[in-house]
């Protein structure tokens, strides 16, 4: 693998470059915690303030998407892993393909997610633009939906940005792969596994209420 | 002429523009808060004009609503948080640690270009109409029934967050990698330490603030309650979200100014800071348990009991490690040689008005006095003795204790002296009265008050016209000096750290060869050969 020697002038050595960066990745998970750490506080409070209906909210959700969904994120997930575990000049063939098969497996989560979005719009739960839900819950489940469509759109987004940086890799892992690649596929799949894990506390939290009783 | 420093290295609008150097993007954050900070000031000299008077006579209370919250945003998120991480902190941090630039030069740069589209998006909600909410966005006023543009300066705080958020990750990543060989964690000056603590307050509050902003838009924008009692949500939520970022942030308004007094203090009394692993580790403290009081902005809302109690509490706790900075910076002065220069009478400033501040918070903290005094001037003294006695005076000191090492030129130290001195009284002028006018009861955030209040708002007007033209004129004394000034030698103050051992002004890439630390800092020779310390 070429491996160019410049590297910028803050930096000692090549390696210390890397762990630098790798560093400055987990700062911004740190960062993106909080961020759905601040959601899911306010989920928690209200979920507790009305847990009857947020049971009937999460008994409207798509449970087989997001299960299905939940599937889809894991592999993908285990892809990058097995990419930067693989990670060496004799495997920029395979590393690619596991780069772009990670990448589509996010992009068929976003197109279930829309898929789900639809049916919920169909159903008239979707707050502020159509939202109908008879009887007594009607507030709560509404509460619910909000954080719902929140929650996801947001975890959407983080989805959209590691799709791209996914691609972005797989495209230079293609034409010129070097050391300093490793590095930023280390920090893309930290960043790609931080987003599986936000998924897996969100389909708990929005799925699961409510289905062991009735 | 000497080698070519980073201000010569080139002249071109690109290199300004593009540039990743930290020093330079330092100059574009410097430009850019003088800006916000004649904005933010001129609503406070025009809430001060209408004040003067009992009746309302130069603006409507609609108009005054927009100006006092124009002017509490512009000075909290575009000026006092960014002020001395993003100036002093982006030129001195990778100085002082002996590091060519910061870790990630490129994001830097980003965080500037972030920084000023929320500041634009801002400035065009203000030019648009303004806001009326006041600072803290308050539901349901903010969501319901305000009629101003709440979306889009909520926005322009949102998206500045991020730049604040980029800046202290990388804050910490350089002072955890970057430090120069021999620079151990206990060798670091001071005022690493609190930018480090200020760096995870900016890393950690600063995303909940982004999430409750967006909360509070969608609410307002798709008319769903989450904070609206009638279907449901607790508009206590709001203020619970708010406040958890919002008293953390009050210490990123003052903990960077910490940390320069640190440098100020030993320098100008030639001696080492008293008790540093205390004041380090107290910046830690002070971040941490910060983030446990935000209820003592709740006591009135109709929290439980106890958790006021508890939060009261909280709030004597976190009041302990400013205390103890102020003892050590205290001790530092004793039987030290002190010298007067400018930046000395800004630290002297810093610390009686600091004083005051911190002890007024202690008052607010006693539940039974807080009922008295909350949403009155008793509140708005105790603040801006902090931030603007605090840690504006701070950023001033920094600004001319730095000022040679950033430009390569002196000062004129009898202008300095003399605006240092004026700002100390028309602060003390200006902000005095308005706790006996808080004692007295009167509400903030009105324009009209009943005539027997008339005095101490004249004198508090008064004290601020003075404030203006003492804030104004370092603006043409550091502007001529900047140009026609004396040049600086590299280490005009004779200070030990390592920002003083590279050119004035600074060489592109700081240092030659890579300086190597080999003892404590604050080594003010001097004083120590004169005479072994002991105490
Ligand atoms: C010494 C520790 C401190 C204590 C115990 C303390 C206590 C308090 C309390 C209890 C209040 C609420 C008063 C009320 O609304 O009724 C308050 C308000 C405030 N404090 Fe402090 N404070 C401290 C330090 C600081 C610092 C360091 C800053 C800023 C750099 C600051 C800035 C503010 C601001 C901006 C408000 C008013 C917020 C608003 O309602 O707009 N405080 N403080
Ligand atoms: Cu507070």
């Amino acid at each position: 693998m070429p491996e160019s020697s410049v590297f910028a002038p803050q930096y000692a050595s090549i390696p210390h470059r890397d762990h630098t960066a790798e560093l400055g990745m987990w700062v911004f998970i740190a960062t993106e915690v909080l961020l759905f750490g601040g959601l899911i506080l306010a989920y928690v409070v209200y979920r507790h303030a009305f847990p009857q209906d947020f049971a009937a909210g999460s008994r409207h959700t798509e449970i087989v998407i997001g299960t299905a969904n939940t599937a889809v994120l894991l592999t993908s997930s285990f892809l990058v892993a097995w990419a930067v575990e693989i990670f060496s000049p004799a495997t920029a063939k395979i590393v690619t393909r596991l780069l772009v098969g990670a990448a589509c497996l996010g992009l068929a989560f976003i197109v279930l997610k829309g898929i789900e979005y639809g049916k919920e719009y169909d159903e008239h739960l979707v707050p502020g633009i159509d939202f109908q839900f008879p009887g007594p819950k009607a507030n709560g489940v509404q509460l619910f939906f909000i954080f719902y469509f929140i929650a996801t759109a947001i975890h959407a987004l983080h989805m959209l940005i590691g799709i791209c940086l996914l691609i972005t890799l797989a495209v230079i892992c293609q034409r010129a792969p070097s050391t300093r690649h490793r590095t930023a596929l280390h920090s893309a799949a930290l960043y790609w596994h931080f987003v599986d894990v936000v998924w897996i506390f969100l389909f708990a939290l929005i799925y699961l209420p409510g289905r062991s009783t009735s | 002429m000497s080698a070519k420093n980073y201000l010569t290295a080139d002249f071109t609008l690109r290199s300004w523009f593009l540039t990743t150097d930290h020093k330079r993007i330092a100059i574009l954050y410097f430009a850019s808060l003088i800006f916000f900070f004649f904005i933010g000031g001129a609503a406070a000299t025009a809430i001060r004009i209408e004040l003067a008077t009992p009746q309302a006579d130069l603006v409507s209370s609609d108009v005054y609503n927009r100006l006092f919250t124009m002017h509490g945003i512009i000075m909290v998120w575009f000026f006092l948080i960014p002020s001395i991480p993003n100036t002093l902190g982006n030129f001195i941090v990778p100085l002082m640690i002996g590091a060519r630039d910061l870790a990630f030069p490129r994001l830097n740069l980003m965080s500037w270009y972030i920084f000023m589209l929320g500041g634009c998006v801002t400035l065009f909600a203000i030019l648009a109409g303004g806001v009326d909410t006041g600072w803290t966005f308050y539901t349901p006023f903010s969501t319901l029934y305000s009629n101003s543009y709440v979306i889009v300066a909520a926005a322009g705080v949102f998206i500045a967050g991020f730049s604040s958020i980029l800046t202290g990750l990388n804050f910490i990543v350089t002072i955890h990698r970057l430090r120069a060989p021999g620079l151990t964690w206990y060798r670091l000056p001071l005022f690493l330490w609190s930018l480090y603590a200020t760096s995870v307050i900016l890393v950690l509050a600063t995303p909940v603030l982004a999430i409750t902003l967006l909360l509070m838009a969608t609410e307002r924008f798709f008319g769903v309650g989450i904070f609206d009692p009638r279907i449901g949500g607790d508009p206590l939520l709001f203020q619970h979200l708010f406040w958890f970022y919002s008293h953390p942030a009050v210490y990123i308004m003052i903990l960077p100014g910490m940390g320069v007094i640190n440098e100020l203090v030993s320098c100008f009394s030639r001696k080492q800071v008293f008790g540093y692993k205390f004041v380090a580790w107290c910046s830690l403290a002070i971040a941490a348990v910060g983030f446990l009081v935000w209820g003592h902005h709740m006591f009135v809302s109709g929290q439980s009991l106890i958790a006021s109690l508890v939060f009261s509490f909280m709030s004597f706790i976190v009041a302990v490690p400013s205390a103890i900075k102020v003892f050590n910076w205290t001790a530092t002065l004793h039987k030290g040689s002190i010298h007067f220069d400018a930046p000395m009478l800004y630290a002297l400033a810093f610390i009686g008005l600091f004083t005051i501040g911190g002890l007024t918070g202690l008052f607010l903290a006693c539940l039974a006095f807080d009922v008295h005094a909350t949403d009155t001037y008793f509140v708005v003294a105790h603040f801006h003795y902090i931030m603007v006695g605090g840690m504006v005076t701070a950023y001033f000191g920094g600004l001319h204790y730095w000022w040679p090492k950033i430009t390569g030129r002196l000062y004129s130290e009898y202008w300095a002296r003399t605006a240092a001195i004026l700002i100390f009284f028309g602060f003390n002028l200006t902000f005095f009265p308005q706790f006996i006018l808080g004692a007295e009861g009167m509400p903030r955030r009105y324009h009209v008050y009943p005539p027997e209040f008339q005095v101490w708002n004249v004198l508090s007007s008064g004290g601020a016209a003075i404030l203006a033209v003492a804030y104004l004129m370092p603006l043409f004394y550091l502007g001529y000096s900047a140009f026609f000034g004396k040049r600086a030698p590299a280490n005009p103050w004779n200070a030990p750290g390592l920002e003083w051992q590279t050119s004035s002004p600074p060489p592109e890439f700081n240092f030659a060869p890579q300086p190597v630390v080999t003892r404590e800092p604050y080594q003010y020779n001097e004083r120590f050969e004169a005479e072994p310390q002991n105490a």
